[in-house]
């Protein structure tokens, strides 16, 4: 066996160390594409969530399939928040991370994903590589992290699983799952189970092989490492359902009863549909994968006339181009969910990133004045009801509804309690009932703006709906008064959206200091930075946006009782304190920022970071203390 | 009570509709445009066919073409540009129930449309396609269009267009599971009609190229063909069309194809002068993509319960231990 760095005394019984306890931890596993860190880390997250720990995760993915090996760009892996408690964010830099290559690692130091003296537990091999320039980088490494102050221990991966597998490189992965099960003091059932779980589709041979790797990264841990951590858990006690955001947004939108999913592939939002493909058309659903973004789009909007409420699911690109669409569906008055799982932009931008910069493109998009309802998903759990939601508000006021979520929902996994299904949830069956004769398909209620949807195959409702100007009748009109009532008409429908909402809670005290402001899936950073300051006394209290158009009433009355408002957003916006070209005259402040000055005449201020990482609750932290200080 | 042959008859008397039945606005179109023969073709099927107005959609896109469905008296959707085909084939997947019309120009087809039509041949779903086609931009005012002829003025092109003219036909014959292709002229309103209601009766993706003249924009490309019945070469097959004596009288120009041969469909096809009308390929086994995808299970709330529910379990922590799924 390796000699282990900066390890005072081998152990060889199992469960003798101590384990000291930690409230929480932050554990990345990072590896080659392909090498199965993620199925690793995801596995791990599994076990401490059925120990009953909080846990998120937070997927590392590079843009290419099959980058090259040992580099920085190819760092394929994932990072698992594992806490005692509820856990509801990324949390900050990394305490433990296990690396099957130095170059992969090299990239998340750099990046400052690493906390100072964090454990590193390296894969070995490479210090008697063939090719020199090998031997050297990896040398230099660790070199170069123990004068940083890392720990760094040698891990002997490749040549442990050699003994258990003919390629070791597909085995590795299951060793440091084991390894992982020793450190953090998991139980070795939930392992096993967890393993037969993850490979459920394979043949007991590959479980029986991938449940020895993992035994025998277990007893490699135990035998060789000086140290050892619990994290106490809590069972929750009502189940719960661990899931990332995008099968959220698949349940979700079986729940909600909608069974036409029209798509086209494009990251970070096929997994939903991936998901969905495997199970929609048990519940006599269909995830049509059409020939682009604009015929996924059109193909909902057909499906929503004829009497369903379609969905389609896209990110960035894909939403830019669907725009077209969704503005026939505003003026024609056509059902349509629409979801966007929010990447790194402009352009194909950072694919697999995240990023929240499509706020103003949802509420504006399209040509015209395109009224539509925008709604952001706070969290995993609220990806699965915001579609719900999402289903009965188009369905109600025959609109557009654009639900936003990003790639760090999207990819990252949380417990919440099981949902229990509620047929209220269902739409109603497609009404086919007669229509009195000379009912008129766009008889809109002066006060509401809504009209009653006609069907095809309702009697005396024959109708042809346009995207061109129309009137009560759906009858082609160039007339001024009819153009601005259709208008009229489409905007009110938002107000009487509104008049239903409620005022987002105020996470903290009323009144204070200051006031964070953010939407969508920030919402567990923000709560966590502001706990965090508000623990220290400093009168700082969050306000998380769920509905952004329309914005619920309320809100300038909660911002009116802050000193300082401000918003975190994860987009781009302009520095004044940073770059001398800008002013208050030309500054580009953060989406939110701008609505919410536009809604409130309040002078609110915005912090954002778009470096394609979920935002840390340590980052936003500085940032409150910095505005709290100004 | 009556009996219940007497109540069928009544029932059949109720049913039985008339032209105005299917009449909806008075078109716009210009005077002499050879949409309004298509119109006629179309609302004298309708009649025959007795179809219900209220479970029969007609989907367009944008341009002259596309003003069809306000002509109608039945549901439709006047749709934006290029986009009738994937519109059409949401409503068919949300309602195999409905007869489902797509009239498309060809600007809309062929140019802005043209990745939807490439796809809405393969899924070959359940819907009656014609293509409006005038070989100009009609709506827009006189530009050339891809079917535009080479050396077309137009107000993009006026020292004439430069590339060759796409042909819809062998382009729709060339794509995997093309199932009903066939070409009607606007002259010649018999044949016209008996090629739409070939297509209508086809279940899958039938696609009929309408030749049709643009009186205000093209007025003589189409006059040859016109004054010369020679310059027409008449399909004819116990399988495709059978000519009427009257057709044939004047009709002489004509050529014995079998609509399942998709090579000579290709040959005969290609052809510009003569032009080719009647069913150029038609084969009834292609099955379509709603009967590929949509015999899925019953929609009831309880199965959509049991169905979340079933894959709510693959991803529960259950507080009690016992309940935890262990697999096998």
């Amino acid at each position: 066996m390796s000699a282990v760095l900066e390890r005072p005394s081998a152990r060889d019984q199992a469960g003798t160390k101590p384990a000291v306890k930690l409230p929480e931890h932050i554990v990345e596993v990072i590896s080659d594409s392909g090498e199965g860190a993620q199925r690793c880390g995801q596995a791990f997250a599994s076990i401490a969530a059925r120990s009953g720990n909080g846990i998120w995760t937070v997927e590392i993915i590079p843009a290419e399939i099959q980058p090259p090996a040992r580099s920085v760009a190819g760092a394929s892996g994932i990072r698992i928040r594992v806490g005692s408690k509820h856990v509801n964010n990324g949390g900050d830099e990394t305490d433990l991370v296990v690396a099957f290559n130095e170059q992969v690692l090299l990239g998340r130091v750099r990046a400052g994903e690493l906390k100072q003296g964090a454990t590193i537990l390296l894969e070995n091999i490479w210090a008697e590589h063939r090719d020199p320039a090998v031997v050297k980088s990896y040398t230099e490494a660790v070199k170069a992290l123990k004068e940083s102050g890392f720990r760094v221990i040698d891990l002997p991966l490749e040549k442990e699983c050699r003994s258990l597998m003919s390629d070791p490189r597909r085995g590795k992965n299951m060793f440091v799952l084991g390894v992982l099960a020793s450190i953090y003091s998991l139980d070795l059932q939930l392992a096993r189970d967890q393993i037969a779980l993850t490979f459920g589709k394979k043949d007991q041979k590959v479980i029986d092989s991938n449940v020895r790797l993992m035994e025998a990264g277990f007893a490699w841990g135990e035998a060789n490492l000086d140290f050892k951590y619990e994290i106490p858990a809590e069972k929750a006690s009502v189940p719960q359902i661990v899931v990332n955001g995008n099968t959220a947004i698949a349940l979700g939108v079986i729940a909600s009863g909608m069974d036409i999913c029209a798509m086209y592939p494009i990251t970070p939002a096929t997994s939903a549909s991936h998901y969905l493909s495997e199970c929609f058309e048990k519940v006599g659903g269909i995830v049509h994968q059409a020939e682009d973004e604009i015929a996924a789009c059109a193909f909902a909007i057909g499906a929503s006339y004829a009497g369903r409420c379609a969905v389609t699911i896209t990110s960035g690109p894909g939403y830019s181009l669907k725009q077209e669409g969704i503005g026939l569906a505003v003026m024609a008055e056509i059902p349509l969910v629409v979801v966007n799982v929010q990447r790194g932009g402009p352009s194909t931008g950072q694919p697999t990133k995240v990023e929240q910069a499509d706020l103003l493109t949802s509420i504006y998009g399209s040509h015209g004045d395109a009224p539509k309802v925008v709604l952001a998903a706070t969290s995993i759990e609220d990806c699965f009801y915001s579609m719900i939601t999402a289903r009965k508000i188009a369905e109600t006021f025959n609109m557009v509804v654009v639900v936003l979520t990003d790639a760090s929902l999207a990819t990252a996994q949380q417990p919440f309690a099981r949902p229990t299904f509620n047929e209220e949830w269902l739409a109603p069956p497609i009404d086919q009932s007669p229509l009195p004769a000379g009912a008129k398909p766009y008889d809109w209620d002066k006060t509401t703006g809504i009209a009653r949807r006609f069907s095809p195959g309702q009697p005396n409702g024959m109708h042809t709906v346009t995207g061109l100007a129309h009137d009560r009748a759906s009858k082609v009109a160039y007339d001024p008064i009819i153009n601005e009532e259709g208008l009229r008409m489409r905007s009110l429908k938002l107000a009487t959206l509104q008049k239903t909402l409620k005022t987002p809670p105020v996470f903290g005290d009323p009144e204070g200091d200051l006031l964070v402001v953010g939407w969508g899936s920030t919402q567990g950073v923000i709560e966590e930075a502001v706990q965090r300051l508000r623990d220290e006394g400093l009168k700082v209290s969050a306000l998380q946006m769920r509905f952004i158009q329309p914005m619920p009433s309320g809100i300038k009355d909660i911002l009116k009782r802050f000193r300082k408002v401000m918003t975190v957003e994860g987009t781009w916006a302009d520095r004044p304190h940073e770059d001398e070209m800008i002013d208050e005259e030309n500054r580009r402040y953060a989406p939110l920022a701008m609505m919410l000055r536009a809604r409130t005449l309040v002078d609110v201020d915005c912090w954002t970071e778009a470096k394609g990482q979920p935002i840390k609750p340590g980052q936003v932290v500085q940032a409150l203390r910095a505005k709290l200080a100004e | 009570m009556g009996s219940a042959l007497s109540q069928f008859i009544m029932k059949l008397h109720e049913e039985h509709r008339s032209l105005e039945d299917y009449q909806g606005g008075i078109p716009r179109w210009c005077s002499g445009c050879g949409d309004n023969a298509i119109l006629t073709a179309v609302q004298r099927l309708c009649r025959d066919e007795n179809l219900a107005p209220e479970r029969t959609v007609f989907v367009s896109g944008i341009g002259c073409s596309s003003r069809f469905p306000h002509y109608m008296k039945t549901y439709g959707f006047h749709g934006i540009h290029g986009r009738a085909f994937p519109i059409a084939q949401g409503v068919k997947m949300a309602r195999p129930d409905l007869a489902v019309f797509v009239n498309t120009g060809d600007g809309d087809c062929c140019s802005i449309g043209a990745a939807h039509w490439i796809h809405a041949i393969r899924y070959n779903m359940n819907l009656t396609v014609i293509l409006h086609d005038n070989q100009i931009y009609g709506l827009t005012k006189k530009q050339a269009s891809p079917t535009s002829q080479i050396g077309t003025k137009s107000n993009t092109t006026p020292r004439g267009s430069v590339l060759e003219a796409m042909n819809p036909l062998t382009v729709t014959l060339g794509v995997q599971n093309a199932s009903f292709v066939a070409q009607g002229v606007d002259w010649m309103p018999e044949v016209l009609y008996d090629i739409i209601a070939r297509a209508y009766r086809h279940r899958g993706f039938s696609f009929v190229r309408i030749i049709q003249r643009c009186p205000e924009w093209l007025p003589k490309t189409f006059e040859a063909w016109v004054h010369d019945p020679g310059k027409t070469l008449l399909l004819t097959h116990a399988n495709g069309l059978t000519p009427s004596a009257e057709t044939s009288r004047i009709y002489k120009n004509q050529r014995e194809h079998d609509p399942l041969d998709i090579h000579q469909a290709r040959e005969i096809a290609s052809s510009v002068d003569p032009i080719p009308v009647g069913i150029l390929y038609h084969n009834p086994s292609v099955p379509c993509y709603e009967d590929l995808r949509g015999a899925g299970a019953p929609r009831t709330a309880e199965a959509i319960r049991a169905g979340l529910d079933r894959e709510f379990d693959k991803f529960t922590i259950w507080p009690d231990e016992a309940r935890e799924p262990r697999a096998a």
